[in-house]
């Protein structure tokens, strides 16, 4: 439980002359849930990102499993995303696939099963998130909710050994955010991975996890359980979770 | 100066890249068959409406004003000559080009622009596949594939354009026509218009995949972009065909 599976030693980055993070560091234990909680635009997702290399530090490492992930490239970093997935803010589905093509998308970019295999592993991916019946519909016909969890079903295809959720709750109605929150914990009972969720979702993210991080200015100001995070005398901490009420003003 | 060069420079070393890197998926993989034949579809087969039209009409408007003006030294007779060469060398490849070009081209932009807004290129990386194989590629092959066929198309519907003219306002005997057609044609022509066409597809695929894969800030970066590849490979079909006729000319 307690070797890191994620490490972000003094990561830098910026995007013209708008520095995103300024020197981050933070563990992600292996089978745990961290959630980084921050603002609109504190830079959580483009953190995320640095994950899996769509995004490279401009200075600063980032350890995945052992292995230091900021010089791979394109090819190098297919082992490590397959170890990693990552579920998008808006789901990301492929608008001119079918629900059991998109979820079918890494089994057949990475794997030899053939045609009934696939099906069937599609069928038990999306009971695992509780839909069935819904292959053959595109991702136009689906609602926000059944897009998050369509998403959610294509990126456990391969059995990822780690998750990452960028935004999971946002945009979604009061129900529909809860239901994804269960199958986030419910993932993470079931799959036993390690997960990372960014929001901006206080409910939502001492619902989920194990862990808080919260990041502000570019740097993580508090990293400890969500027992930690609620007694937090941390001022900006206090101030994002009070709703700017009170501590310092975010 | 240095400024306003800058983005143009990034963007040629962006575009060499993505050709780099094209070339290189399209060695280092076997093809994706039923991806490259659904692309040649929507590329290609799509695209004979629009080809034949303009050949057509370009065939027939060729007639028209090359007979006025043969005329004037009583050559009316060599109609089939200039049509067949004209077309061949010419009008049929850099027409068909920026037709196909424009329809293609920003069809192309908005479905891979469209794509990163939306994060799916960035779910294609996140699955551990490759963008430019799973989409540039097979648009590339299919347009490298087509734009020669339907130049084919177009020359040969282009010349039948003419030969409509020949008969009906100057009443020349379709096989007179044809004759000299025939004749003035050789297949130095024909392999140098085709020579042309395959360039013109590279810019035209590169560009459009180009553009789409750095499209940024929603629908109104989409729009941009598309307007961006109408522009360019429409320039880039027109300048490059002047260096390649010198080049052609050169053999």
């Amino acid at each position: 439980m307690s070797e890191a599976f994620v490490r972000f030693e003094e990561v830098y980055k910026s995007f013209g002359p708008k520095q995103v993070l300024e020197g981050v560091d933070l563990e992600i234990r292996r089978g745990e849930t961290m959630v980084v909680l921050g603002g609109s635009g504190s830079g959580k997702s483009v953190l995320i990102r640095h994950i899996i290399g769509l995004h490279r530090p401009d200075r600063g490492h980032v350890f995945v499993d052992g292995e230091d992930v900021v010089d791979l490239d394109e090819e190098e970093l297919v082992p490590v995303r397959k170890k990693v997935a990552m579920l998008f803010q808006g789901g990301a589905l492929f608008d001119s696939m079918n629900v059991r093509e998109n979820i079918a998308y890494s089994l057949r970019e990475h794997t030899d099963l053939d045609e009934d295999a696939i099906r069937a592993t599609v069928r038990a991916k999306l009971a695992l998130v509780g839909l069935e019946g819904v292959e053959d519909l595109m991702p136009a016909e689906l609602s926000g909710g059944m897009k998050k969890r369509v998403a959610l079903a294509r990126s456990i295809a391969m059995e990822p050994r780690c998750i990452l959720y960028d935004e999971p709750t946002t945009g979604l109605d009061p129900v529909t955010a809860n239901t994804i929150n269960d199958l986030i914990r419910e993932m993470q009972r079931q799959l036993k991975v390690t997960s990372v969720v960014v929001t901006h979702d206080i409910q939502s993210a001492f619902y989920v996890g194990d862990r808080i991080g919260y990041l502000y200015g570019g740097k993580m100001h508090f990293v400890g359980t969500v027992d930690e995070a609620r007694s937090s005398d941390e001022p900006r901490l206090r101030g994002f979770l009070s709703g700017g009420r009170e501590g310092a003003h975010v | 100066m240095t400024t306003s060069l800058t983005p143009a420079l990034s963007h040629v070393g962006d575009f060499s890249l993505l050709f780099a890197r094209t070339v290189r998926e399209m060695v280092r993989r076997r093809p994706e068959w039923p991806v490259i034949l659904d692309q040649l579809h929507h590329l290609g087969v799509m695209s004979l409406a629009i080809a034949t039209v303009t050949a057509l009409f370009t065939g027939m408007v060729l007639a028209l004003q090359t007979s006025y003006s043969l005329a004037v030294y009583g050559a009316k007779l060599f109609v089939g000559d200039i049509v067949a060469l004209s077309l061949v060398r010419e009008l049929g490849p850099v027409l068909t080009s920026l037709m196909v070009g424009g329809r293609v081209g920003a069809g192309i932009t908005a479905e891979i622009g469209t794509m990163k807004v939306t994060e799916q290129i960035d779910a294609i990386r996140a699955m551990a596949a490759n963008p430019v194989r799973k989409l540039v590629v097979p648009k590339v092959l299919a347009i490298v594939i087509m734009l020669p066929v339907l130049v084919i198309l177009a020359d040969c519907v282009g010349v039948m354009g003419g030969m409509i003219m020949a008969v009906t306002t100057l009443n020349q005997e379709s096989s007179f026509y044809l004759q000299r057609v025939t004749s003035s044609l050789s297949m130095h022509d024909v392999f140098s218009g085709l020579g042309k066409t395959i360039v013109f597809a590279l810019f035209i695929s590169l560009i459009a995949c180009h553009n789409g894969l750095h499209a940024e800030g929603g629908a109104d970066g989409v729009g941009r972009a598309t307007t961006q590849t109408v522009v360019a490979s429409s320039l880039c079909v027109l300048i490059s065909d002047f260096f390649l006729t010198k080049f052609f000319l050169a053999f």
